[in-house]
């Protein structure tokens, strides 16, 4: 993200160690910002540079010298004389673990990265044992925090789930979800200010939930499909990459991607339209685009229906 | 803020109860987005005390008053074991499902309530929103309710305009039907006394069981605010010197020193600064807040006092568990008496200095323990520890420097004042000093708070709580609650200091000392402990909300014998988990939830002896 530097003095740089090696790294910047800048591979979930970081997957934990604990590198600032592990065993331990709970409960198959990053650190999520039966609808909006049903010795538990299919724009597959709080961030504080969802219940029931559950229509979405342009695994997703996914028909190798300006307003938006077979399915803005910052409106985001309706089709929108 | 709201209306007497509980509460310092939001929690609490759950009219009056978004206040709301979005039952009895109750009895009372009436509350899908059993009473079970000295215990709560909670101990099967049919006098069990009351050598206890807690006055004659006067006259920097003289360590469980937090807030350029007290006692085997608060609550007061005074905090919070009732009123009466003497307030005793404070009930949350969740749960956000640095006397609850200490902590205040740090040192060991209060819970004749010097050792204190009933051998003992560790027979001579402990790789964890007897069966034990943590995970980071649901599963396959490649395979993938949780989780709840299983089967060698190994 290009950042517009307010009229202040520069930071100044700060001197640490990465991985026994001296870097320098400006002052307010996090180990991550330094570890990327000296092409170091930290694996990220709950980290987008366009929000604040929340640091709850804690997939990006680094060793730093002194410290009890591993730190999250997303939010931890650089001091000078850090010495910063980057890729020890520890380190690389609580990855490995953080992944296997992760695709232990959570459905990832369409998670970027992630089938690399379990080579990469030799997870087994099988020696969990096999995964329980899904869920019944609306059993986990439903938990009662403090309580839960006695474990099963022959299945794992898991968040599978059926998916919430309820209005015509965008579907929500909780089965999916990691709980990294972007999509809650981006409907906050952070971008959209609507606050339609927020974190529910606690523990390994805790969920993004609407106020009681209700649907969509009946909270205060307003569709900018904020939400889906974080979100890092598929949860939420367009509703029309979700049906070509669901019947078998999303070919991203028959996919282009080509940049235009949204044509409703004089705010000027750069869209990205996501097209396969002549047929625009998706569109998004780039997350380094600084009159956007990867964010639309409703009519940015799904108002693209009349480019190609075409005479022999019912109006969809 | 433009919020969409619900299309549901309050009952008058909801509206009543939620507008009394928003005018009760100062809303002294908080601002711009704090400065209703922070009302959220004792909001829910009046509605749901009210009536026994938060119907969807109390829920949109209390959003609209307070300016608070839909999703936000449920994501409040539905992280509470206390709170219910679901229609239920004006009465309910939680019955105690934690080790100290489960060592003396309470999953027969359980099972009891399992067959006479039906399933606890929480089975029941809240989606049916239909009342649970019978329409007058459901009940639940619950985790440590902070009574182990009586256990088993239980907890009611009456909805109603005049909510009635009281907590149970000493229950039996006839007493428990008593609580679930609502004649309370006959579920109260007699009133043990504190076993050492009276003794010449306490300091924190001196005055349990001795001096009336209800009484100002009695509090004063027996030596009360004397320390407060004493402050007042060396002045703020002398009373945080004092304090680091006296090497004084925190008492709630991380052991850090007292002084050194003091004189960070004190020196803090921006203002107000807040002090908290940390009354949020939850740990599995704790009750030596309850009983200073219940028997001592002016000693609370004044240290509170005398503490913001040394760090210049012009408002204070004790964040109290909601299960402690008794608690509430003793602190509430004295906060009231106090008040009116002059004692809080404008210009305390003529000073100059003015200080005053409130109570905050915990809905239900061990994690509300954790210094940095109860920040965000008195502000009205979820109750979810925040990442540290920065810490919280830079940035604390409204994000303003923050003193927080335990009720425990605070109180040894009163003798350092009084009598200087220095003498205070010379109390207990170098390393450890003044006197320590202890748990005693489980298998001993004689369960109760205890208070010595630190230096004496584990089999000094069982001594002092009688030793173990009818001559049986100590099976393992849990020091520290459910985050410590298990010790065995062999460690009855580890003296009980910070440093004694440390040798060991034990800790004092918050005092407790648990005593399993060899007729107990371990594993249970160790399964509950995995349920507690489970329960009591926010569900913030990965480490924590998968990793203690993997840990009870592996214990769960373990005691089904069905383990996933013998027992060897099974306890090292809990190292493995245990290991994740401990190096990654945000907070020490995380960090700490594998402890106690790691030592029995470590320490212990439990599960080795389980199959035979």
């Amino acid at each position: 993200m290009i950042a517009i530097l307010p009229p202040t003095a520069p930071a100044r740089m700060v001197e640490l160690e990465i991985d026994g090696v001296e870097v320098g790294a400006l002052e307010g910047s996090t180990i991550l910002d330094a570890c990327r800048a000296n092409a170091k591979q930290i694996p990220t979930l709950c980290f987008l540079d366009t929000l604040h970081p929340v640091n709850v997957c804690r997939i990006c934990v680094v060793e730093v010298e002194g410290s009890r604990v591993l730190v999250p590198s997303c939010a931890r600032k650089v001091e000078p004389g850090m010495k910063v592990r980057t890729d020890s065993e520890r380190v690389r331990h609580s990855r490995k673990m953080v992944l296997e709970f992760l695709d232990s409960s959570v459905d990832l198959s369409t998670t970027p990265d992630v089938a690399d990053w379990k080579t990469a650190y030799g997870c087994d999520s099988e020696r969990y044992g096999p995964p329980a039966l899904p869920a019944p609808a609306a059993e986990r909006d439903h938990a009662h925090a403090g309580h839960h049903e006695p474990p099963d010795p022959d299945h794992r538990a898991t968040v599978a789930q059926p998916v919430k299919i309820d209005n015509s724009l965008y579907v929500r597959a909780y089965a999916k979800c990691i709980l990294c709080y972007k999509c809650v961030e981006a409907c906050g504080t952070d971008f959209q200010n609507s606050f339609a969802i927020g974190v529910a219940g606690r523990g390994f029931a805790a969920r993004i939930s609407t106020e009681f559950a209700v649907e969509l229509p009946q909270s205060a979405c307003v569709y900018c499909g904020n939400c889906i342009a974080v979100c890092p695994t598929g949860a939420l997703m367009a509703k029309p990459e979700w049906d070509k996914r669901s019947d078998g028909t999303w070919d991203e190798s028959r996919q282009t991607q080509t940049d235009t300006i949204c044509p409703y307003c004089g705010v000027g938006c750069t869209l990205t339209l996501h097209v396969q077979d002549n047929e625009i399915l998706k569109a998004t803005s780039p997350f380094d685009q600084t009159v956007t910052s990867g964010n639309l409106c409703i009519k940015g985001r799904f108002g693209w229906q009349y480019v190609q309706n075409r005479r022999e089709d019912e109006p969809s929108a | 803020m433009d919020l969409k709201l619900l299309n549901a209306d309050p009952t008058t007497e909801e509206r009543a109860a939620i507008d009394t509980a928003i005018v009760s509460l100062s809303s002294v310092g908080a601002d711009g987005v704090f400065a209703k939001r922070h009302l959220l929690l004792p909001a829910l609490e009046a509605a749901q005390g009210r009536v026994g759950w938060i119907s969807e009219g109390a829920f949109n009056y209390i959003c609209e008053t307070l300016q608070v978004p839909p999703a936000e206040a449920y994501g409040v709301m539905t992280f509470y074991a206390l709170l219910t979005a679901a229609p239920r039952a004006p009465r309910v009895v939680h019955v105690c499902e934690d080790i100290a109750c489960k060592a003396r009895g309470s999953d027969a009372l359980i099972n009891e309530l399992k067959r006479s009436a039906g399933p606890p509350a929480h089975y029941v899908p809240a989606a049916d929103h239909v009342l649970v059993g019978d329409d007058d009473v459901a009940w639940l079970p619950s985790p440590c309710l902070g009574l182990c000295d009586q256990a088993p215990a239980a907890f009611v709560q009456i909805a109603g305009e005049h909510p009635i909670e009281e907590l149970f101990g000493d229950v039996t099967i006839d007493r428990l039907r008593a609580a679930m049919g609502g004649t309370l006098s006959l579920a109260r069990a007699p009133r043990r006394r504190l076993p050492q009351a009276g003794g010449s050598s306490l300091r924190l206890l001196r005055r349990v069981d001795v001096v009336d807690p209800t009484s100002l006055d009695a509090y004063r004659a027996a030596g009360g605010y004397e320390a407060l006067r004493r402050a007042f006259e060396i002045g703020p920097e002398a009373v945080v010197r004092d304090v680091t003289d006296s090497k004084l360590m925190g008492r709630g469980g991380a052991a850090f020193p007292t002084g050194r937090k003091w004189e960070a807030v004190a020196k803090q350029t921006v203002r107000p600064h807040y002090l908290i007290c940390n009354a949020d006692e939850s740990e599995p085997g704790t009750f030596k807040d309850r009983v200073i608060m219940e028997n001592d609550p002016f000693a609370l007061i004044e240290s509170m006092t005398i503490a913001a005074y040394a760090t210049g905090c012009e408002y204070g919070y004790i964040y109290l568990r909601g299960e402690y009732p008794l608690a509430n009123e003793r602190l509430s009466n004295a906060i009231v008496r106090a008040r009116a003497r002059g004692l809080l307030g404008a210009d305390i005793m003529g000073s100059g200095f003015s200080f005053d404070l409130e109570i905050r009930k915990g809905a239900g949350a061990y994690i509300c323990g954790e210094e940095t969740a109860i920040f965000n749960s008195i502000e009205g956000f979820r109750g979810e520890p925040r990442n540290k640095p920065p810490f919280p006397v830079q940035s604390g609850v409204f994000r303003k420097p923050t003193a927080i200490n335990n009720v425990e902590t605070l109180v040894n205040v009163l003798d350092i004042v009084r009598f200087g740090g220095p003498a205070f040192a010379k109390i207990g060991t170098d390393a450890s000093t003044g006197t320590k209060l202890f748990c005693l819970s489980g298998h001993v004749a004689v369960p109760g708070v205890y208070e010595v010097p630190f230096g004496a050792t584990l089999r000094d204190l069982i001594d002092l709580a009688g030793g173990v009933p009818d001559g049986r051998a100590i099976r393992a003992i849990l020091l520290g609650g459910a985050a410590g560790v298990f010790v065995g027979p062999q460690d009855l001579d580890m003296p009980l200091t910070f440093e004694g402990v440390r040798a060991s790789q034990a800790t004092l964890g918050s005092g407790v000392i648990m005593v399993f007897d060899d007729t107990v069966e371990l594993l249970p034990m160790l399964q509950r402990i995995a349920a507690f943590f489970r329960d009591e995970s926010c569900g913030q980071c990965v480490p924590c909300r998968v990793g203690t649901v993997r840990q009870e599963e592996a214990l769960a396959r373990i005691a089904a014998g069905k383990r996933r490649g013998g027992i060897a395979n099974e306890i090292s993938l809990l190292d493995e988990i245990g290991l994740a949780m401990k190096d990654a989780s945000i907070c020490g709840l995380g960090q700490t939830a594998y402890s106690a299983l790691e030592s029995a089967i470590h320490r212990l060698g439990l599960l080795g002896e389980q199959t035979g190994r």
